[in-house]
């Protein structure tokens, strides 16, 4: 069907992200490989949104590289990416997921089969005929996670997926996430939602102002933050860099 | 994606039937195409005398109805196989460019001097039409004209020249060139309260009199000749030479010519057949 | 409404000369706004996707010549098909393909200039989740066209609207003959011409019944895509 080709480790190398002579990121090194979801933390504009972007090569870093398996090619092969706010196709719940496995390359013999699959696996079989745009909030955000998963991806890339979701519809998508991740997918998530860092994270990157200030496990992150600035984050405090 | 082409598909089926059916009426074979007056199609003459040449031919015919001048450049351009117009001398000029070889009378009618019911310029029942030309200049009555080259307007144009009067210099004044048809030129003089020249059978046709009147009839200079030409083919191979000239053969033939003469609209004769003589 | 009783006349009694000229007039319009979609859908998507050198002139030209004058398009064709012309040995002139082809010109400006718009405020929307997904340039063109399909349909009825309504083209590139080439405009025209303005206002309104259903039957087809695809 495709290509094998990885995207994984994706690696990122003195990689700076510029708006004009604003920096977003400066001199992000991180590499990202198979294994528990990596997390990234840290308060509102830190750039976790331009990291995402950057991880899926919808923006090329100013100065420094970003690589996939390491290919400097942006073009997405196993990766896919849930925006925080997904847009929807104007078509059936059923037509975005089929939409989404034609571009990944999948039979069209195969599509509708795979299609039911994969809104069963969001639970959303039963609304698979209603107009994407007509699901609600959570359910569109379920939807645009099986598209995403249409991809049949190595690794997801997740932006606050649950940024505005009720507690059912959040708990509906972190079950999903964790079970992606179960089956081997690698996940690199952002999340406001210290709750929920503590629930999926294996490891957690903390980022401030567009600096990555401190890498660990999930564990020795909350149970011993190095830097201070995470020590306030923590607290509840609110932290921004002097 | 799939659906995309299907529509395209559609929309292109959908286009070629369309152009299918439009076209159907197309592959009618024997027929020509006349550039003619809109004195002849608007008075009705073609109405009446086309399904009789039809039945006896089985040719049918395309009428294009512009101003004479208009007709003679369509002609010119190779667009039509017969011209039927009224204006000798334009005739007479497209003939000597040799773009056709012979030339036939065919009927005559006359022109009407029209003008509001309350006559402004006091010419009511003249028969003198260049004395009544000068009076509508004297009062500086509005005058509607057709400015549009064809027949009419080049009658009108030469019956100024019988009264010297220059009318280019009174252009906006009381001297309204309009450049559309008889009919419209009719509608505006109306609305105006001017005077207009106007063939009779358009003006006995005209539907939409209610306060005009004819007010000069029955000059001389008034004569209006009809003639009709067969375009030469070895100017343009498009055209049809024995369709077209069955028509030129039908309309000056007696029976052709009864027919005119038959042509009536509230027991008014509008053509008056006069071919050979 | 002692104006329009004449032609209603002629619609209640079945008058097969009225019934010609506007199934004439509606296949004249609809075969145009079809070869204007084919050509004008993909044109004003490509302006809308594609970034090159006078791409600004490009659609600033698109959206004068939404404003083309008829008479200029019918003359521009008249002089193409006719005999004299450069495409005169087609014998095209004064035939109802003349007339499709001048409205076509007409109204593709109109089809280009309002799809690029359409096309490229959508693609603003779904710009990162293509480019996510990896769609090539045609499957984006082809996807766009797609989803903006109910916006669209306003975009040709505006072709149509313009195409049913205009008269200085087709009486060039037609020659309104009778039973051949007369369309509802060109009919009302010569109406008009010949002093008939009761008949020539009841055609009128004939023909902006016309429009109405046509407009109401896409009214209704866009109110029923909208519940189905959102």
């Amino acid at each position: 069907m495709r290509a094998p080709v990885s995207d994984l480790p994706l690696v990122f190398s003195k990689a700076c992200v510029n708006l004009g002579a604003t920096p977003l990121l400066r001199d992000i090194d991180l590499v990202i490989a198979p294994g528990a979801p990596s997390l990234v933390i840290g308060p509102n504009g830190a750039g976790k949104s331009t990291l995402l972007r950057l991880a899926m090569g919808l923006l090329a870093p100013t100065s420094g590289t970003v690589t996939w398996g390491g290919s400097r090619d942006p073009a997405p092969r196993r990766r896919a990416i849930l925006f925080q706010r997904p847009v929807m196709l104007r078509r059936s719940a059923q037509g975005n997921v089929a939409y989404a496995l034609l571009q990944a390359g999948c039979a069209r013999a195969d599509v509708v089969g795979r299609a039911h699959h994969l809104l069963e696996r969001v639970g959303l079989a039963a609304l698979a005929h209603r107009p994407a745009r007509h699901l609600s909030g959570g359910e569109q955000q379920r939807l645009a996670l099986a598209r995403a998963l249409a991809r049949d991806p190595e690794i997801l890339l997740l932006d606050e997926p649950t940024a505005n979701l009720d507690p059912a519809a959040t708990r509906a998508v972190e079950a999903i996430i964790g079970e992606a991740a179960a089956s081997g997918i690698k996940i690199l998530m952002t999340s406001h939602d210290l709750g929920q860092v503590r629930r999926l994270a294996g490891e957690v990157h903390f980022l401030v102002a567009g600096r990555l200030r401190e890498s660990a496990s999930a564990a020795a992150f909350f149970d011993h933050p190095q830097s201070p600035l995470a020590q306030a984050f923590l607290r509840g405090d609110i932290v921004a860099e002097a | 994606m799939r659906q995309i082409f299907k529509t395209a598909a559609l929309l292109l089926t959908l286009c070629a039937a369309q152009l299918g059916v439009t076209q159907g009426a197309c592959a009618q074979e024997k027929f020509i195409t006349i550039a003619s007056t809109t004195s002849t199609q608007d008075s009705g003459l073609f109405g009446y005398l086309l399904p009789l040449f039809k039945a006896k031919t089985g040719i049918d015919v395309k009428v294009i109805a512009q101003g004479t001048g208009q007709a003679l450049d369509t002609a010119r351009r190779g667009d039509a196989d017969v011209v039927f117009v009224h204006a000798k001398a334009a005739e007479e000029k497209f003939l000597a460019e040799g773009f056709a070889q012979k030339r036939f009378d065919v009927m005559y009618n006359d022109f009407v001097l029209i003008g509001p019911a309350n006559d402004p310029a006091g010419i009511k029942g003249s028969k003198d039409i260049v004395a009544a030309l000068k009076k509508i200049q004297g009062q500086g009555a509005a005058f509607v004209s057709r400015g549009d080259k064809s027949g009419t307007h080049l009658a009108e144009l030469a019956l100024w020249q019988d009264a010297a009067i220059d009318v280019s210099a009174n252009k906006g004044a009381w001297y309204r060139e309009i450049g559309q048809g008889m009919g419209a030129a009719l509608n505006t003089a109306k609305a105006m309260g001017a005077y207009v020249l106007a063939d009779r059978a358009t003006w006995i046709s005209f539907k939409n009199k209610d306060g005009s009147m004819i007010a000069v009839e029955g000059d001389k200079r008034l004569f209006n000749q009809y003639g009709v030409m067969l375009v030469n083919p070895a100017r343009h191979p498009s055209v049809k030479a024995d369709l077209g000239q069955s028509f030129v053969d039908y309309v000056i033939s007696p029976e052709g010519q009864k027919v005119i003469a038959g042509y009536q609209i509230e027991g008014q004769q509008l053509f008056f057949p006069n071919a050979g003589k | 409404m002692q104006e329009g009783l004449g032609a209603w006349q002629l619609v209640v009694s079945g008058d097969p000369g009225l019934y010609g000229i506007v199934g004439l007039s509606l296949a004249i319009s609809l075969s145009a706004v079809a070869l204007a979609a084919l050509v004008g859908l993909p044109l004003g998507g490509l302006l809308a996707l594609t970034r090159f050198p006078g791409r600004g002139a490009v659609i600033v030209l698109a959206n004068a010549l939404m404003g083309l004058p008829p008479v200029v398009v019918g003359l521009v064709v008249y002089l193409l098909l006719s005999r004299s012309g450069p495409l005169g040995s087609f014998g095209l002139l004064f035939t109802p393909t003349a007339m499709v082809i001048a409205q076509a010109i007409l109204i593709t400006p109109i089809i280009a200039a309002l799809t690029r718009q359409t096309v490229e405020d959508l693609w603003l929307e779904y710009r990162d989740e293509m480019n996510a997904m990896g769609v090539s340039p045609l499957g984006r063109l082809a996807t766009l066209l797609y989803d903006a399909r109910v916006s669209l349909i306003t975009t040709l009825l505006a072709g149509f609207g313009r195409a049913a309504a205009e008269v200085g083209a087709v009486m060039i590139v037609g020659g309104n003959i009778d039973g051949f080439t007369r369309t509802m405009t060109t009919a009302i025209a010569l109406e008009t011409s010949k002093g008939d303005l009761p008949l020539a206002m009841g055609l009128g309104f004939v023909l902006v019944s016309i429009v109405l259903a046509v407009n109401a039957s896409a009214w209704g087809l866009r109110l029923f895509a909208q519940k189905r695809i959102g």
